[in-house]
């Protein structure tokens, strides 16, 4: 379609007229003018949802929101071709089939051979291995080799060595969706170990001697303790709530030798509704301090955030301080649990800090535990109400952590954001179905790409400068503060505003060190061969010879650094009063005009689900988002390939 | 960029010649100039009553009044005290945090301050128009400003000594009244009705850009932190007293230390400089959005939350850059 105009997200002025094109993959702006030719690109498995708003005298305004934060508005001209391009994209970001998605047609040009290595960067055996298993305590089992026990489960897990094939079952029997309690870290150092599970199916008063034998098994595969806890990461009145329904948690008299715990994290709606209303804070136009602050508030995320962080700390030091093991489940025991195990297991093993450890993390405790990752985030079109930004909650505690110890991690913020991206864009084929056995069906691994290798490959990207192996923080157990800790939360505005990069720091002080570290090295390795030269030249001759040592000036090689602050030079329009002048010249970064909101959708109001479980989908009506100016600026990693092959839907 | 206080116009509208050719003065035939007046135009023509006022525009016709009320005096120390006694509570809870955050409204008062501010250097850059800023005093809420301003338009005043000369300018010898400002802090249940930590929210405002630009500014927090430390008790007589008189009536010079020479130091220079610096010879320009102001840990959770991780890595950056 052409001469569509892309707004800026908050200034109507500063439209670009371009031509829109949608492929079967991809939404493809190109703007019009001669020598810039920006394109924009947007994966259709980013898209959240298209909002078709009133005709005004300018076209007809789409505005489109994506999974990874971006807002886009556009104007058709003509009635017909919006609503055209509208129903299109409405088909296109809610595909049917997994052949539909991008990860079966992205080609990078890499041979079979490569395709297939990119899958075996991340080995889990190796990684259990690493971890000290199998060993005296602990063995792999294959008893769901076929998935016979449990289809959410992978093929192979491992289990304390006193159970028996015969106890796994019988607990897998008693445990929703089958998911019966297996080993997600062990700890070399103590024998203390975090297993995970799904609820039991004790309603009121059920009881099953092979699950109680398996947590006595969990137990007796830890000498070092005579305790084990068992952390349900529920609100209490939620597990509850599920033993009417013939689930619940475990009775400590039932069960020998269990401290059980309740930690209260929200369910997936309570999340999903968080998320919208702190995204909805993001949307306002010029909103006071007070407004967002209060905003943030409402919306309780950062809370949210804080409970997942404090339940992995409870965990982390059972296992580190007092050495007991540690049985986490939530509903289904692939959200809160997912979450919960992979911040325990960060703050308590270094190696997941590093970069091919987080990978490794992501890996165990999200893709081989059948997180649903097709649900969550909307891989096909399925139930709005199974999508919640749970993983997203994960990667913002890492971001959290990362805030607080900025030298323990081996990675960057990019690096997270980019994985974050990739959850949702279906360019990779590493997070797509809802488990181990759709994926194996599906034969992701020969038809499609693994991301891993992807970001192995840019890895100098995504490298954390102040990261030293060596290093006292990146040592160890991190004990990031509970009790005053709330303070020191930030919002995430590099994750959530990530597309407005007028408000971010315009210099990247990461960059810069990077490349500071970079020409240190270039330097220490010149210096060495200098000094090779010269201990060779004094010893073959007389030392008459003058060697000219070459110095480098260090400022002209961060010229480039300077000039990026064509960045900094553009004001926000901090006065309505100046609106009168032509006061601003064109370039990035204006972004707080006032764009009045033409409407206000109400949004209805949301029962509240909190003592639902996860099991019920429950009616709910999804609060409408406020419509406001979208703005479309370059995403770090638009999917765009150089060599691909655009080719238009027909 | 000029600053003075307000114009004794009070209730009968007096008139005074001498101003009104002072600043036509200043403009050129036909050029427009703005005064920025940090005062609400309620609060502004209710100073009337009291004998101030403002510049009424069929006296000062090339001038175009804005008003950017900026909270100063009281309401400003209360603001200050409820945002230390939030980041003391102990309490645990997300919600509760959030709320007294909000509630004491001091990053609400940062945020005007600065886009006062920016308003100001917009007039100066883009603008090219010349600009008055005071509010009633002429020591408070307009040294911020004009402070400020500075700050973002001047490559000159980021550099360590051009920031202490800015000081000394716009602050010391503008007549900022430390002496009633910063006697107390926000713990003391003495009320003083002078006290104002306006020079906290100033400092708070430089942070806010340190961190927006982090190569831009020679020096770094721990200067801040200094210059906080030091306006509220200090070894120095740099801070000491409201004005150039008292200080020239006390002898200020002849029996006291600078805290500017003991700043020159090599040894004390070192580190209050900034290891990213990076000359940038540009005007920087804020975002005054609410996710781009951050409450300045350093100060308010200072005492409270160990700095252990992050001095580490700040010792991690200055050796990346010295190159070891």
């Amino acid at each position: 379609v052409e001469n569509v105009r892309l707004l800026d997200r908050l200034s109507s002025r500063r439209a670009v007229v371009g031509t829109l094109y949608l492929t079967a993959t991809h939404v493809i702006f190109v703007e019009n003018g001669s020598e810039t030719r920006k394109e924009t690109w947007v994966l259709h498995s980013q898209i959240s949802s298209i909002e078709k708003q009133a005709t005004t005298a300018t076209g007809c305004p789409l505005l489109i929101r994506c999974k990874n934060f971006q807002v886009i508005q556009l104007v058709i001209p003509q009635e017909r071709d919006c609503h055209d391009v509208y129903i299109s994209l409405i088909r296109l970001a809610r595909p049917v089939k997994y052949e539909e998605l991008y990860c079966f047609s992205f080609n990078p040009k890499l041979d079979k051979e490569e395709r297939e290595q990119g899958w075996k960067l991340v080995d889990l055996n190796e990684e259990y291995n690493r971890m000290g298993v199998p060993n005296n305590y602990w063995q792999i089992s294959d008893v769901n080799r076929d998935y016979g026990v449990c289809d959410s489960y992978p093929t192979e897990v491992y289990v304390p060595k006193s159970a028996t094939a015969h106890i796994i079952v019988g607990s897998s029997k008693f445990r929703s969706r089958r998911r019966f309690p297996a080993l997600s870290y062990y700890c070399k150092g103590n024998n203390a170990s975090i297993c995970r599970s799904s609820q039991p199916l004790s309603g009121f008063s059920a009881r099953c001697l092979e699950d109680e034998q398996m947590l006595q098994a969990i137990r007796k595969a830890n000498p070092g303790s005579d305790f084990i806890y068992v952390v349900d990461t529920r609100p209490k009145l939620n597990a509850m709530a599920n033993r009417a329904a013939g689930k619940g948690y475990e009775n400590e008299d039932n069960y020998s030798n269990i401290k059980f715990q309740f930690i209260g994290i929200e369910n997936i709606h309570v999340m999903r509704n968080s998320l919208q209303k702190m995204l909805e804070v993001c949307e306002l136009k010029s909103p006071s301090m007070s407004d967002f602050l209060w905003g943030l508030e409402n919306s309780g995320w950062l809370k949210h955030i804080k409970a997942i962080m404090d339940a992995g700390i409870f965990i982390a030091k059972a296992v580190a301080e007092e050495g007991v093991s540690v049985l986490v489940h939530c509903s289904d025991g692939w959200d809160r649990t997912a979450q919960v195990c992979s911040v325990a297991s960060l703050l308590l093993d270094p190696y997941y800090r590093t970069m091919k450890g987080f990978m490794v993390l992501i890996e165990k405790d999200w893709v081989s535990f059948g997180h649903k990752f097709n649900h969550r985030y909307g891989n096909l079109d399925g139930d709005p109400k199974e999508i919640s930004p749970v993983i997203d909650q994960f990667i913002e505690c890492v971001w959290q952590l990362m805030e607080q110890f900025p030298c323990a991690f081996e990675f960057n913020e990019r690096f997270l954001i980019h994985i974050q991206h990739h959850i949702y864009s279906c360019q990779f084929g590493n997070f797509l179905c809802n488990s181990q056995k759709e994926r194996r069906e599906l034969k992701i691994k020969e038809r499609t790409y693994s991301l891993w290798a992807h970001l192995w490959k840019n890895r100098a990207d995504y490298l954390n400068p102040l990261y030293r192996s060596d290093h006292s923080q990146s040592q160890g157990t991190l004990h990031p503060q509970i009790a005053p800790c709330n303070f020191l939360y930030k919002f995430w505005s590099g994750m959530y505003n990530r597309f407005e990069k007028g408000l971010h720091p315009r210099q990247s002080v990461t960059d810069y060190l990077m490349a500071v570290k970079e020409e240190t090295q270039q330097l220490e390795e010149e210096l060495e061969v200098l000094q090779e030269r010269l201990a060779n030249l004094q010893k073959s001759q007389s030392g008459n010879n003058k060697v000219k040592s070459k110095q480098q000036d260090r400022s002209k090689q961060f010229g480039l650094y300077t000039s990026n602050n064509s960045l900094a030079n553009t004001p926000q329009e901090y006065s309505n009063d100046l609106k009168s002048f032509p006061s601003r010249s064109p370039s990035q970064g204006d972004e707080d005009s006032a764009l009045i909101l033409t409407q206000d959708n109400l949004k209805s109001s949301d029962p509240d689900l909190s003592a639902n479980s996860d099991q019920e989908s429950g009616v709910e009506d999804l609060s409408c988002r406020s419509p406001s100016g979208g703005g479309c600026l370059p995403s770090e990693d638009s999917g765009k390939d150089s060599d691909e092959a655009v080719f238009l839907a027909g | 960029l000029l600053r003075s206080s307000q114009p004794l116009t009070g209730h009968n509208r007096r008139r005074c010649p001498e101003d009104e050719k002072l600043l036509g003065t200043i403009l050129d035939e036909g050029e427009r100039g703005f005064i920025i007046d940090t005062r609400s135009a309620q609060a502004a023509k209710q100073a009337r009553m009291s004998g101030g006022g403002t510049e009424p525009k069929s006296s000062y016709p090339q001038w175009r009044r804005l008003h950017r009320a900026l909270e100063r005096g009281r309401p400003l120390q209360e603001s200050f005290i409820r945002l230390v006694e939030a980041c003391s509570d102990p309490s645990p809870s997300m919600d509760r945090w959030l709320a007294r955050l909000e509630s004491s409204r001091w990053l609400s008062h940062v945020k005007a301050a600065l886009s006062t501010a920016c308003l100001a250097a917009q007039c100066l850059d883009r603008e090219d128009s010349k600009v008055l800023v005071h509010g009633a005093e002429g020591t408070d809420t307009t040294l911020l400003v004009t402070a400020l301003a500075q700050l973002i338009l001047d490559p000159s005043c980021r550099s360590l000594r051009g920031f202490q000369e800015l000081l000394e300018r716009e602050w010391i010898q503008a007549g900022h009244p430390f002496q009633l400002r910063c006697a107390r802090s926000a713990s003391s249940h003495g009320r003083g009705k002078q006290e104002a930590p306006l020079f906290l929210l100033f400092l708070d405002c430089v942070w806010q850009l340190s961190r927006q630009f982090p190569f831009s500014l020679e020096f770094g927090e721990e200067l801040l932190l200094v210059l906080f430390d030091n306006a509220y008790a200090s070894s120095y007589g740099t801070f000491l007293c409201n004005n150039e008189r008292e200080r020239s009536l006390c002898k200020v010079k002849e029996s006291t230390h600078s805290l500017w020479a003991w700043l020159e130091q090599p040894e004390e220079r070192q580190k209050y400089l900034n290891p990213l610096y990076l000359h940038n010879p540009l005007v920087i320009w804020p975002s005054v959005e609410p996710q781009s102001i951050q409450l300045w840990q350093g100060l308010f959770l200072r005492w409270i939350r160990p700095s252990q991780h992050l001095d580490e890595a700040w010792g991690e950056i200055q050796r990346l850059v010295k190159g070891n």
